[in-house]
């Protein structure tokens, strides 16, 4: 099996999932590894389940058949307690954002620290700041979430997924509802907060193109399976029916724009 | 006639499932309470929610309360010449009754409105999955000290609401009224005994509980609720519907611990 020789370098593997919803099965039979420091992406169209595949990594939904392996051990079947153990390594950053909307940003932020661990006020005090901070996100702490914008927002969630540096960060869908300007900002922080703190992401995102440049793996969601989890270059060129008609929906455009450009070099060299 | 046996069965079904809901939420509440860690602020504001800002409210009920059994009772009492008694009547029945019930269903009113409506809301922003996906148990942060404080403030403002309502009697009977004001303290120390006190006390816990475990048992599981609708309507829905089982509830259990205590 190839999970038992590569478990060192994976942080989650999904082995064989179903998961029905009343009659309608969602997933079947899907095979999934998530590399350790990566990041993978998980496209598919709308309503495929990409957002469930999510919330059986993170142990809100529990498969009808197969195993969610983190960090090695099924969290399907584990105690309460080991659960609440393998999230304490979770950062998640909800699709709506799901921030506590009756605390300021600070407390919002510092809210995991003040739960999770033994740190002191001023301790608690000077990671959120950092977090903030990092976050290009100064002299917000006072302010409610709903009077921030939905960029704002994001980044908020984003400090708060990331104030327990955890070792794996979850973002579901971070860009959508966001102007091409705020997207492009989430993934700079995205990018630079990686960097620095060297988490593996999961990211499941609607954003094709874009997404692409920030990733190790995308695996495709669609006919209820991954349609395989293989580096960006390679999707775009696989032969897989599912990921051809996948690519050629969704990046057809940027194909021929990219023709396009690299004629007008050539024109300009010429 | 099948259609009918699968409708039966149906109900029962979904009946037992929401009970079964409601009893695993309940005995998860009261274990993330005398779990450790204990942490007190959380407490002193729930306790402040329900308890201190439900004090005007309480005031107000209990003194018109007590005002129009001292009124209502005079005239009663007055046609068998025992107007001496009324100061043991207005304080029985705020003591075993009044006084429990009518606080419960004003806290209804104020708080258990509210903690639906709280929680109704975190679960539909996702919100209480955010809280276990951050490894903070929902029950132990959310419910332990909406339970605590609950379980706490009813009792107090019972407390108040009787000792309010005896002074509303007081006033309306002795100032008002004009009946002898030693007759009536003397009516009220020879006749109230200390279980007609225990029955409120216990009367007044047992609704605190019932209150705060409807009222966010109800929120909490507002996307499961079958005539709930969805989003803001679902929320509203359920609400309505956990001020209307809770007030229902409180009147049924009135009656039991008064058939089980007398």
């Amino acid at each position: 099996m190839t999970g038992t020789s590569s478990q060192n370098s994976l942080d989650i593997e999904l082995i064989g999932v179903e998961k029905s919803f009343g009659p309608q099965k969602v997933l079947d039979a899907v095979d999934l590894p998530v590399a350790k420091g990566k990041t993978t992406v998980i496209v598919g169209g709308s309503g495929q389940g990409k957002s469930v595949i999510m919330k059986h990594m993170l142990g809100l939904v529990e498969p009808d058949q197969g195993e969610v392996r983190v960090f090695g051990r099924d969290i399907s079947r584990v105690k309460k307690k080991e659960l609440q153990e393998i999230r304490m390594h979770f950062g998640v950053l909800f699709q709506n954002v799901a921030l506590f909307d009756s605390m300021t940003c600070f407390d919002n932020v510092a809210m995991p620290l003040r739960e999770r661990t033994r740190l002191t006020g001023t301790e608690i005090r000077k990671t959120v700041m950092d977090k903030l901070e990092m976050m290009d996100l100064p002299g917000i702490e006072h302010k409610f979430p709903p009077q921030l914008s939905g960029g704002m927002k994001k980044r908020v969630g984003l400090a708060r997924a990331l104030v327990l540096d955890p070792k794996v960060v979850f973002f579901d869908e971070p860009t959508t509802g966001l102007d091409v300007h705020k997207s492009n900002e989430i993934y700079r922080l995205f990018y630079k907060t990686q960097s620095q703190l060297k988490y593996t992401a999961v990211i499941v995102s609607h954003d094709v193109p874009k997404i692409f440049k920030l990733c190790e793996f995308v695996a495709l969601l669609a006919n209820k399976k991954i349609q395989g989890c293989i580096p960006p270059d390679e999707f775009q060129r696989s032969e897989n029916p599912y990921i051809r008609a996948f690519v050629e929906t969704t990046m057809g455009t940027i194909y021929s724009s990219e023709r396009e450009e690299s004629d007008l070099y050539e024109f300009e060299e010429d | 006639m099948t259609a009918f046996l699968s409708l039966i069965g149906r109900e029962t079904l979904a009946f037992l499932e929401r009970g079964g809901r409601m009893g695993i939420f309940l005995v998860a509440s009261l274990a993330s309470v005398v779990k450790p860690p204990f942490k007190l602020d959380p407490v002193i504001r729930q306790v402040h929610f329900i308890g201190a800002k439900s004090v005007f409210v309480i005031v107000f009920t209990a003194a018109f309360t007590g005002m129009v059994l001292g009124l209502q009772g005079y005239y009663t009492l007055r046609k068998f010449g025992s107007e001496g008694l009324l100061g043991s009547a207005v304080a029985l029945s705020l003591l075993r009754e009044l006084g429990p019930v009518l606080t419960a269903l004003m806290v209804i009113g104020r708080a258990g409105s509210a903690i639906c409506a709280e929680i109704g809301i975190m679960r539909n922003s996702e919100q209480i999955d955010a809280l276990e996906c951050m490894a903070i148990d929902p029950y132990k942060y959310l419910m332990a000290p909406k339970f605590v404080g609950g379980i706490l403030a009813v009792p107090l403002l019972t407390f108040i609401f009787d000792v309010v309502g005896i002074g509303g009697g007081y006033m309306a009977g002795v100032l008002m009224l004009k009946v002898n004001s030693g007759s009536f303290f003397e009516g009220m120390y020879s006749s109230v005994a200390w279980q007609d006190v225990e029955m409120g006390i216990v009367k007044s816990f047992v609704f605190g509980l019932l209150i705060i475990w409807i009222s966010a048992v109800k929120g909490y599981y507002v996307h499961m609720e079958k005539d709930g609708g969805f989003g803001a309507e679902g929320v509203s829905r359920t609400t309505t519907n956990a001020v209307v089982m809770a007030s229902i509830m409180i009147l049924v259990w009135d009656y039991l611990i008064s058939a089980i205590l007398l």
